[in-house]
Order: structure tokens, then C-alpha cells, then sequence
């Protein structure tokens, strides 16, 4: 730790660092951030190649963001780096999006939610909310009246109109116009209603003839604001949120959220309760993949399989009922444990589950996986490198297909996995075989995992029973991370002492494969744009929040 | 009058009231018997058929796609011809939270369906907001924006709930009049004229 300080020191002196907290801190100037994160990437001895998290804060004397960095090639350590805009009432930040390209969207989002304009941001526009909005909603001085912003029927104008912020030499600051499509490109639009973008996400396609030449993500269909509705409830009662935003990762998202809650609280959580969320995990990933592998086999048309994936996860879903009393949206871990006892016959049918497993998965792979359609839809289209996955970001099946080992199950084990054995699962297609194979190669790990436990769900309680009654979380900021189904899913969270968060922050793996969706399809045919988005598998609600 | 949908008993339904009290709401203005038997005629054909324009833009979607596959099998209803296209369906199966940036998308997708049409809020979201209802941006329910013909309430609604909702619309279908004005609570132009502010530039 002492050694990247050093580092630092060395490149930035004016940089500051505290310690003391989760990870060491460091505080830059904006004026030598970017400087700083071009070696913090390129420095051989600091290699921050991941940027795992960007965060807005309103801090109400000023305004900044807080990144999250991450060396791969040092044992996944992260550093937390805090940049303050000079000027509260104008404020003004360097982009890192030309360093880490995953910034791109990120930025843009804090734009959106503080008003906080990114200088040299290319594409300097709204993330979710309409163009025309009034206010920042994630400033705290943030005017919610809803006569300001009423629910207009009326549809959005300009909506090829972007801007960017360029220095000039004297460090002033200058507004530059520009189009998000040029004037002679085929436009074609998808969305926000179209049942194969799995969910209500709306992609402005430009094409020459049939290949895509540019594909322009627009995002805020789904957005709920959750993040601004978890700063006005208690702990406890933000915690179902979470199930609805990546509801196929219900059970992995609200481990995270209580982790990190359990972290804060230091609380010590029962084995029982430990091995029984991680059960949970993986049926939830087992059901999540299943209904990846229906939906990209109807998206190609392929009606049969997804009513073959989707019996085998009814039998999930049966699972999560007599436990949870639910069969979406279940609500089942709660901070220090989880909310009710097994079912008398959860063991009987997990059993019940593997049993039939491998079996089904020769099904599916017969069905589907060998079809020569399949195969030459999926072969060799949407390529990612490792090297962009990195630099966007892009965690989970959709990463570990371009060969990039990212499980947070392994390099940060949480919970019981540490004692747990499997595998990661690699591919090196890059393409969107390679993605769909990882998922199918995962179900089988899944089923791994649970064989190791389902005979040893050991006795016990099952929620700590020195849980406050009034969940107050100290001062302090907090980040927690869990491999949900479709990657790495964060959860930051600043406490100010009182019952309430300060800020929440739900870092979502979807985000991110949104963002290198334009990446990912130029090139190629306009048919193959589902394709790649079914590949890749984004859930919107997860992205939009 | 009963009301019959397949085989299920006239005390299964929980708001028999409501519906004889549109009967005899209809049956007050009088048809003949030809207009009568037609109306009947198309009634049956129209609720069997029921196709919906699924708007589905979150949670509740997905327990939808369960009702598609084959453990509910919502073709036994004459649900399953899920349309894309607003010209082609029957209804919007409103499922999930409405923001404000879909608002104007959604009431589009309304105003293209073709006569009759109907509308059915599925979901805590879509019938109030749900858990977002204190959120800047969502729609504090759809009926804000559409006139809602059947709520179905859950977060999500079991699959169950679903079709007793689905059927409800079955019940309401078979008693309207297709000549002579269809039974909408609130007609479409009534509807619009009451909420004028909020009607924007789509006028
Ligand atoms: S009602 Fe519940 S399950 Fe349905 S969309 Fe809303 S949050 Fe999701």
C-alpha cells in the first residue's frame, strides 16, 4: 500500500491520501486528474487497467465523483481516487472516458444526476432522463415539485443534438454543438418497444446497406430512480429494491446490498444463513442462464428451446416458492441473514434438480447449441477482445467469453465460496458463441456448487441476533462487490450516521454491456444486432436503475 | 345475466356486482334481436381471441413469458398471439413501471390500436407506481395516461392472477354492445378530455 503512495506521490504530488477506510483513498486537483489516470492505467507498477466504478457524490459544499480502480495483474487490489469540481456552482470535471472507455456511459450518467459537465467528454448528453429535463435529480438541493417536471406526452426534440466542453488555452471553458448522426446516414430505429431487445431499450441504428455502422444506445426507459428513493428510506427498507432492478439476479444483487450493509454494521452472519444465500445464488444464476439460453434461441427464432429452458427453471422457481413464498421478487436475505428458515423439501428438490440437470443440458445442446442456424448466427459475430473487455469493462459470461478471467467469486471470495470448488469458466471465441457457451458451461458449475452443499447446510441460526433494531450504519463510505448472473455487481454506499444512506449507488454489469454494444456490432449485419444484444444479455431495469 | 367463461363457476368471480350492473346498465337502452344475437356473435369471437401488444418493460415481464410457456400455457385462452405491432392486438398488457420517458411512447402505441381496445395494468408499477410511486420520474400509475379496463395487482402477479385478470376482460367483453357504443367506463374522448394538461402536442 505504502509503495503505491509512493507512486503517486512521485507522478502527482499534489495528490493526498487517506487511509483508513475500505482502500486508500487518494484526493486529486481535477486539474492533474488526467494526467494522474493515464499513468495509473499505463504505470507497469500501478496497472489500474479496470475501472470498476464511477460515482456522483454531492458532498453539499461540493460536488465530485469518486472512481473505483482495480489492477488485475495486482491481485484485484483497488484504490479509491476522489476528484472535486473547482467551481460548485459551475462544475467541471476532466474526462478519464479516452482512458477508460467504459467512462463514457458512467460519465455521462453523472452528468445527468449532478450536473457535473466532463471537459473533452465526447458526447456530452443526458443518460436517462428526457433531454428537456429540469434539474439534476441527485443533487440534494434537488427541486422535485412535479410541476416542473410533469408527465409530458409530447416527444423529445433534438434528439440528435449533443455537445462536448473543450479548454481553450487560457483554461476557459467552451460549449462545442455537434450531431450524434450526420446528416446523409440511414437511420433506423429500434425501441423502445421491441420484444427482442429484451426489454424496453432503444438503439438508433446507422446503416450502410445492411451493416451497422453505428449504433447509438439510448437509455431512461425503464429509469426509476431508485438510487434518490433508497436516500429517503431506512436499511431495511431500501433492500428490495434491489430485486427489481436485475430481477434474474434477485438473489445475488440483495446479497451484495446486505454484505455491504453487514460490513458497515460489522456483523457477523451464521454459516446456515452463509451457505443458504450461496444455494440461492446459484439457483437464481442456474434460472437466470436458463432463460438466456430460451430468449437467444427465440430471438433466432428457435421457439422450441425456450420452452425447453424455461421448464427446467419452473422447477427453479419451484424451489424459490416454498422457501421464499415468491416465484419472482423474493425478498428472502435481509441484513444479518435471511428472512425465513428452508422448506422442509428444499433439499429433496435440489437433489431432485441435479439429478435432472445433466441430462436436460445434453437436451439443450443437442436441441440447440449443434444447430447449424445457431451456430452460424453466433460464430464469429459481435467480437470482443480481451483487451476492450478490460477497458469497458465488461464483467461476467459476457467477458469470461472473450477469455478475460473476471469471476468475483474468485479473485474477491465472499461468503463461503473461498472453501468452494469450481471452475471459471473461459472461452476464447470472443464472439457470441463464445458468451452463450460460457452461460451453459456455467449452469453446470452452478449445479457443482450446490452438489457440494446441499448435504451440508450445517445447523444453526439463521440471522444474527445482534441486528440493531434501527439499522444505523457509521459514518463512512462503503463498496461491495458480488458476481451476480450477468457480472460484477457494486454496491457503494456512504453513511452519514443517521438511520437513512447518504448515497446509494448500485454499480450494474448491464451498464456496462450497453456500453460497448456500438463496439461490438459495427461491421456487421443489421439481423445480427438482436443476436449480439441476446449474447451479450443485458437486463434493462438493471441498467436504467 | 350470467356471464360464462369456460368452465368457471359464476361464484369464482369476486365482483359479480359490478358486472350484472353493467348488464343492466346496457340492457336499459333495449337492442332488437338480430343486433342483439350479432353483438353476441362477435362478442365470443372477440373474447376468445383476445391478442395483446405486450408492453412489457420489466419484472412483471417475465412472469408474462411463464404464462406463454407450457406449465400456465395461455393458448388454452386464446392469449397466446402476443403482437408486436399496436395494429394488430386487442389490448396493451401494461407490464412494469412507466417513467416519464416512455410516456409518450405508450399513449402512441394506445392511439394506434385499432377499435376495440382495451387496456390492462399489470403489476403493482402499472396500476400505481408500485414501489417507485414516490419516484421523480415514474408514472404513478398508467391510468394516468390510458384508460385502464382491468388491474391485475402483484409484484409481480402470479401467473394465476394473470388469467383471473385476463378473464375479467373475457366477462367485460361478452357483455358489451359492439354496435351501438362500446361499454368503456369512460369513453376514449371523455378520457382524453379530462386529462387535457396532460395530453401534450400528440393532440
Ligand atoms: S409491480 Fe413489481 S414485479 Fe411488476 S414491474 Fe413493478 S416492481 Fe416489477
Amino acid at each position: 500500500m505504502s509503495d503505491i503512495k509512493e507512486i503517486i506521490s512521485g507522478i502527482c504530488p499534489e495528490a493526498t491520501f487517506v487511509e483508513g477506510g475500505e482502500q486508500l483513498q487518494v484526493i486529486v486537483p481535477d486539474a492533474k486528474w488526467h494526467d494522474l489516470a493515464l499513468q495509473l492505467r499505463d504505470d507497469r507498477r500501478l496497472n489500474f487497467d479496470v475501472l470498476t466504478a464511477v460515482v456522483g457524490m454531492d458532498w453539499k459544499d461540493s460536488l465530485g465523483v469518486i472512481y473505483y480502480l482495480t489492477s488485475t495483474s495486482n491481485n484485484w487490489d483497488m484504490i479509491q481516487v476522489k476528484v472535486t469540481a473547482p467551481d460548485m456552482k459551475d462544475p467541471y470535471i476532466h474526462t478519464v472516458s479516452d482512458i477508460w472507455k467504459v467512462a463514457n456511459f458512467q460519465e455521462r450518467e453523472v452528468y445527468d444526476f449532478f450536473g457535473i459537465r466532463f471537459i473533452n467528454h465526447p458526447d456530452m448528453r443526458r443518460m436517462f432522463l428526457r433531454n428537456d429535463w429540469k434539474g439534476h435529480p441527485l443533487r440534494k438541493d434537488y427541486d422535485a415539485d412535479p410541476a416542473k417536471n410533469p408527465i409530458r406526452l409530447d416527444d423529445e426534440v433534438n434528439e440528435d443534438d449533443t455537445c462536448s466542453y473543450v479548454e481553450d488555452g487560457n483554461g476557459k471553458i467552451k460549449k462545442v454543438p455537434g450531431k450524434v448522426f450526420n446528416e446523409d446516414e440511414y437511420v433506423v430505429n429500434f425501441g423502445p418497444q421491441h420484444p427482442s431487445t429484451h426489454g424496453v431499450m432503444r438503439m438508433r441504428t446507422s446503416v450502410d446497406g445492411e451493416t451497422i455502422k453505428k449504433v447509438d444506445m439510448m437509455s431512461g426507459y425503464i429509469h426509476r430512480g431508485i438510487e434518490k428513493l433508497c436516500e429517503g428510506l431506512g436499511y431495511p427498507q431500501i433492500l428490495h429494491f434491489t430485486d427489481r432492478m436485475d430481477y434474474m439476479s434477485a438473489h445475488q444483487n440483495r446479497h451484495c446490498l446486505c454484505l455491504c450493509i453487514e460490513k458497515a454494521l460489522g456483523l457477523e452472519v451464521p454459516r446456515r444463513a452463509q451457505v443458504i444465500r450461496v444455494m440461492m445464488d446459484e439457483l437464481m444464476r442456474i434460472s437466470s442462464h436458463l432463460l438466456a439460453f430460451g430468449c437467444t434461441a427465440m430471438d433466432l427464432g428457435a421457439t422450441t428451446a425456450f420452452f425447453y429452458g424455461f421448464r427446467e427453471r419452473e422447477q427453479v422457481l419451484d424451489i424459490f416458492e416454498k422457501t421464499c413464498g415468491a416465484r419472482m421478487s423474493m425478498n428472502y436475505n435481509v441484513i444479518g441473514g435471511v428472512i425465513a428458515d428452508i422448506h422442509p423439501d428444499f433439499v429433496k428438490d435440489v437433489k431432485a434438480l441435479l439429478a435432472i440437470m445433466p441430462e436436460r443440458l445434453k437436451e439443450y445442446h443437442k436441441l440447440f447449441t449443434g444447430n447449424v442456424i445457431a451456430r452460424n448466427r453466433l460464430e464469429k459475430v459481435g467480437h470482443l477482445s480481451k483487451e476492450d473487455a478490460i477497458n469497458y469493462a465488461i464483467t461476467g459470461p459476457s467477458g469470461r467469453g472473450s477469455n478475460w478471467s473476471c469471476d468475483c467469486r474468485k479473485v474477491h471470495p465472499y461468503s463461503v465460496y473461498g472453501e468452494l470448488q469450481f471452475e471459471e469458466c473461459l472461452e476464447t471465441g470472443c464472439d457470441s458463441f463464445a458468451r452463450y457457451m460460457v452461460r451453459m458451461r456455467e449452469i453446470e458449475q452452478s449445479c457443482r456448487i450446490l452438489e457440494q452443499l446441499v448435504d451440508n447446510i450445517p445447523e444453526g441460526d439463521i440471522r444474527a441476533l445482534n441486528v440493531p433494531k434501527v439499522v444505523k450504519l457509521p459514518v463512512g463510505h462503503w463498496y461491495q462487490q458480488v458476481e451476480a448472473s450477468r457480472g460484477t455487481f457494486g454496491v457503494f454506499i456512504e453513511s452519514d450516521g443517521t438511520k437513512n444512506p447518504y448515497r446509494v449507488h448500485f454499480q450494474s454489469p448491464c451498464f456496462n454491456l450497453i456500453g460497448v454494444m456500438d463496439l461490438c456490432c459495427q461491421g456487421y449485419m443489421i439481423a445480427d444486432l438482436i443476436t449480439i444484444g441476446a449474447a451479450l444479455d443485458f437486463v434493462i431495469p438493471d441498467i436504467d436503475r | 345475466m350470467e356471464v360464462k367463461i369456460k368452465s368457471m363457476k359464476h361464484e369464482d368471480f369476486k365482483d359479480n356486482e359490478y358486472i350484472d350492473k353493467l348488464v343492466e346498465e346496457l340492457n336499459a337502452s333495449g337492442a332488437n334481436v338480430a343486433v342483439g344475437n350479432l353483438n353476441k356473435l362477435i362478442n365470443w369471437g372477440i373474447s376468445n381471441s383476445l391478442w395483446p401488444l405486450c408492453f412489457g418493460t420489466s419484472c412483471c415481464a417475465i412472469e408474462f413469458m411463464s404464462l406463454g410457456a407450457a406449465r400456465y400455457d395461455m393458448a388454452r385462452f386464446g392469449f397466446e398471439v402476443a403482437r408486436n405491432s399496436p395494429r394488430q392486438a386487442d389490448y396493451i398488457m401494461v407490464q412494469g413501471t412507466i417513467v416519464h420517458r416512455m410516456a409518450p411512447a405508450m399513449r402512441r402505441l394506445y392511439e394506434q390500436l385499432a377499435e376495440p381496445k382495451y387496456v390492462i395494468a399489470c403489476g403493482g408499477c402499472a396500476v400505481s407506481g408500485g414501489p417507485f410511486k414516490n419516484s421523480y420520474c415514474v408514472v404513478p400509475g398508467v391510468d394516468k395516461i390510458l384508460p385502464v379496463d382491468v388491474y391485475i395487482p402483484g409484484c409481480p402477479p402470479r401467473p394465476e392472477a394473470f388469467f383471473y385478470g385476463l378473464m375479467q376482460l373475457q366477462r367485460k367483453i361478452k357483455v358489451q354492445k359492439f354496435f351501438g357504443g362500446v361499454n368503456r367506463k369512460e369513453k376514449r374522448e371523455e378520457f382524453f378530455a379530462a386529462h387535457p394538461e396532460e395530453r401534450g402536442q400528440l393532440s
